[in-house]
């Protein structure tokens, strides 16, 4: 496996909107690779026949039926909302 | 010239008609002021934990076996990561290795009469995000989140799909099944059906697909058809003219007829699903499955086949009467009222009663004439005591609710006359008015039949049976001289 390079750790922290300083790369990108290392050595067992583990609990999903048990509190969640108008949150423009 | 194929393949997403959201107990109702349907689990707070809708996965179920789909005993959510304001937790809950409905299909009808097996990859739960507003806000924009939480059950074909007539007639025919099901509203213009489409095209023998271009957000049939077709003669004139098709999202304007690239994030597939750990693994027993199958109304299909047999209805009118369940329903409901006359009904349901509907624009629900009202019209045409001419007449105060078809023929004095002396009495009166047009008949003018049927109708104030006046008419125009002596 191929250890990951600056460009990568750069596009990595970019897509998780995480600032990181130029200085500390080389250490994201030491760290990162030997996270993947170590998934490239469980890669080596054989693991036909086993159900990927989704989650690390043995149980399974609870439903709830379909009620409805929450009522408007938006002037409650809005109190802490930086800016808000006509009851909207307001945020810096985004355009596609 | 080149033979091109297309490839299409499309992405639906209907919004389940449940009345909590998918992972939160926060109503879905449509057009509610903004961001009072928004709970802490909607708005992302930090420490709220996601709870299923067991509504949400009964609905799944229905839709997966109504399309012979294989219903997964153990599916599994999956978190799908990118920012967006309006999307607060910074990912969207979704399915993705293992989706609750697999490998199902549907068959279309086409044009010609044929019909062609669509295959469905799979359907899987998810929620819906926010609503952006992007206008007047002094440069900022409003995000209400209302949507956001609101289930969807995306469905996706395979790539089978070979024209853009075959996209709608595919999309139609998924409409009206999840309609059916109940499990969705099929409201187009408030977004609870809404489709994606990949298009592609490729040299007619080509074994590879072409590089396909997906177009977002379709939310008409009319649209998708439109856009399908531009998106076509785009990617054949651009590879003619040495260009490549780049994959990528665009954009459908209903205005000006075509589609357009959105400025593309490079990264925008990235989207680095991972199971999500506040949600455990979807499991389904074998009992769960089974109450949904009981649950499953008479399908589409098989009603349309019933229709043909049991109310010995032709193809056409049997899918027309059962293009919606309301439809069907209320045509049974005619039929049972009236106690037969399954034909007449059929007439009446898909002619003036739709003819009325759509004028109006009015849901059925809405009609003003009951099932029963209309059968009561009906039973006076079969009886005789009005034409079909006049039963338009009282289905129009039906429509304006005066009353029931009795009440409304015996007010207005439409009873049909078939009484033979009283229409000779008529036919007698409009002879003698008209001695010329007379003369020109019996000189050979045939056509002329028509004008005294038309005298002698509006002398009886159309109330006069037409076949008797027909049939009198013809007997006396034909020279039985003495009676004019």
């Amino acid at each position: 496996m191929m250890p990951l390079g600056t460009a990568e750790v750069a596009k990595i922290a970019h897509l998780a909107r995480l600032a990181i300083r130029e200085e500390e790369v080389p250490d994201y990108a030491r760290n990162l690779s030997a996270i993947l290392e170590l998934v490239e050595q469980m890669n080596a067992v054989d693991t036909t026949g086993v159900t990927p583990m989704a989650h690390p609990l043995d149980m399974v999903q609870r439903l709830r039926a379909d009620e409805i048990s929450e009522s408007n509190q938006r002037e409650h969640f809005q109190a802490i909302a930086p800016r808000v108008d006509a009851g909207l949150y307001l945020v810096p423009k985004v355009i596609e | 010239m080149m033979e091109w194929e297309t490839v299409i393949g499309l992405e639906i997403h209907a919004q389940l008609a449940t009345q909590s959201k998918i992972f939160s107990g926060a109503a879905t109702a449509y057009g509610a002021e903004p961001n009072t349907q928004a709970c802490a689990i909607d708005l992302g707070m930090p420490g709220v934990l996601p709870v299923l809708n067991r509504e949400v996965v009964r609905m799944a179920t229905m839709l997966g076996l109504a399309i012979d789909a294989q219903i997964a005993r153990r599916s599994v959510f999956a978190r799908k990561n990118y920012f967006y304001p309006d999307l607060p937790k910074g990912y969207q809950i979704s399915q993705y290795e293992l989706p609750i409905v697999q490998k199902g299909q549907l068959t279309i009808d086409l044009e010609d009469g044929s019909s062609k097996v669509i295959g469905v990859t799979r359907a899987h739960l998810e929620e819906d995000a926010g609503k952006s507003l992007h206008e007047d806000f002094h440069g900022l924009s409003g995000i209400d989140l209302n949507r956001a939480g609101t289930p969807l059950l995306e469905i996706v074909s395979e790539p089978d799909l070979r024209s853009a007539k075959e996209a709608v007639a595919y999309m139609k025919k998924l409409h009206q099944l999840v309609v059916y099901l109940g499990i969705c509203d099929g409201n187009m213009q408030e977004g609870s059906f809404r489709c994606d489409a990949n298009v592609s095209v490729r040299r007619k023998g080509d074994p590879q697909f072409g590089t396909r271009a997906e177009i977002k957000n379709l939310n008409s049939f009319r649209f998708v058809e439109r856009a399908i077709d531009f998106e076509i003669e785009r990617q054949i004139e651009l590879i003619e003219s040495g260009g490549k098709v780049v994959q990528e999202t665009r954009l459908y304007d209903p205005d000006q007829g075509e589609t357009r690239s959105m400025r593309s994030k490079e990264e925008a597939n990235d989207y680095r699903y991972f199971p999500d750990p506040d949600l455990l693994p979807l499991a389904l027993d074998e009992a769960f499955i089974e109450a949904a199958r009981v649950a499953l109304p008479e399908l589409p299909e098989v009603k349309k086949q019933r229709f043909m047999t049991q109310y010995e209805l032709s193809g056409y009118d049997a899918s027309v009467l059962t293009a919606s369940r309301d439809l069907a329903d209320y045509y049974e409901a005619t039929v049972a009222a009236l106690g037969g006359e399954p034909k007449l009904c059929a007439n009446w349901v898909m002619g003036d009663f739709s003819a009325f509907l759509n004028k109006e624009n009015r849901d059925l629900a809405d009609s003003p004439v009951s099932a029963v009202r209309l059968a009561g019209l009906l039973r006076r045409i079969q009886d005789r005591t009005i034409s079909g001419k006049i039963a338009k007449e009282v289905f129009e105060a039906l429509w304006a609710s005066e009353g029931d078809a009795d009440a409304i023929i015996e007010k207005r004095g439409l009873r049909q006359i078939t009484d033979t002396s009283a229409i000779e009495k008529v036919i007698d009166d409009v002879i003698a008015a008209n001695p010329e047009q007379l003369a020109q008949y019996r000189a050979g003018k045939d056509k002329l039949f028509g004008f005294f049927v038309g005298q002698v109708m509006k002398l009886s104030k159309g109330k006069a049976n037409p076949q008797q006046v027909n049939d009198l008419l013809m007997e006396k125009l034909q020279g039985r001289n003495d009676l004019l002596a």
